[in-house]
């Protein structure tokens, strides 16, 4: 019995270790409940916070369109009816894509969705919607036709004017084409799962106070 | 659908049809999605959270 106490005292005196600690963190800050709720705030009734969930749906479409893309290739997706459908369908998914995060975007911008403690999940937008905006420029630049190359040749001369033109050129399909279906979609996937996260742990912001109050 | 498309062009401003289009568009969904009813459950709480 007292070999057992003793056991229990160095076990408990031993600092934990990094899974232990990053068990209690997630256990405080992200319980089940929060991660997979039943139930929303009553200010969650409007349609302004149906357009975050259409960016990740339209985000969806374009990674399994743009999967199917890369696995058939150029010569497909130019030249065979289904290939160009793929292909539309992942320009389209692309066009849903911006258009549903700008409106969440102004959406949380007149509702101040960076309060009480939730200026990272704002952060990790703003850093979205950049890396999303050079995700779609590579892939306009993927193409693999006039309307690419034409793109790339104007492109290459203001990214040398930036100075960047060295180690990003534009005119270098093989950079382009890895950028635009290997590290910046998995970045952008990456982001969006942490904000969504981040909105879970911390719940849907409260509304401005309608009487202007703010209090410290 | 190979013609250039329409250009609309006051002062220093120079914009497609297409693109003032799109944004007018949206600024039209936005002002729908404010005043537009959201049909409710019975299930919402009273958002108490933290």
């Amino acid at each position: 019995m007292a070999i057992v106490n003793k056991r229990q005292e160095v076990v408990q005196k031993r600092p934990a270790s990094w899974t232990v600690r990053t068990r209690r963190a997630l256990e405080g800050n992200l319980p089940m409940d929060h991660l997979l709720p039943d139930r929303q705030p009553y200010y969650v009734g409007s349609w302004v916070y149906v357009f975050g969930v259409i960016t990740i749906a339209a985000l969806a479409w374009v990674i399994l369109s743009g999967v199917i893309l890369a696995f058939f290739g150029p010569q497909w997706w130019h030249s065979s009816g289904v290939g160009r459908f793929v292909n539309s369908v992942h320009f389209w998914s692309v066009q849903l894509f911006f258009i549903a995060m700008v409106l969440h975007l102004w959406g949380q911008y007149f509702m101040a969705g960076w309060r009480d403690g939730r200026a990272a999940t704002w952060m990790i937008g703003v850093v979205i919607f950049g890396i999303s905006v050079l995700t779609a420029f590579t892939g306009y630049l993927s193409q693999q036709n006039f309307a690419s190359q034409f793109v790339a040749i104007n492109a290459k001369d203001a990214m040398n004017s930036a100075g960047i033109g060295s180690f990003f050129n534009v005119l270098n399909f093989g950079q382009m084409y890895g950028l635009h279906v290997m590290l910046l979609p998995v970045g952008v996937t990456f982001l969006v799962v942490a904000h969504l996260v981040m909105v879970r742990a911390r719940g849907v912001v409260k509304p401005i106070d309608p009487e202007g109050v703010v209090l410290p | 659908m190979d013609a250039p498309t329409t250009y609309l062009h006051w002062g220093f401003i120079l914009i497609s049809l297409p693109n003032l289009i799109v944004m007018g568009l949206m600024i039209v969904i936005f002002a729908i999605a404010l005043v537009a009813p959201f049909p409710h459950s019975d299930k919402a709480d009273n958002g108490d959270r933290e």
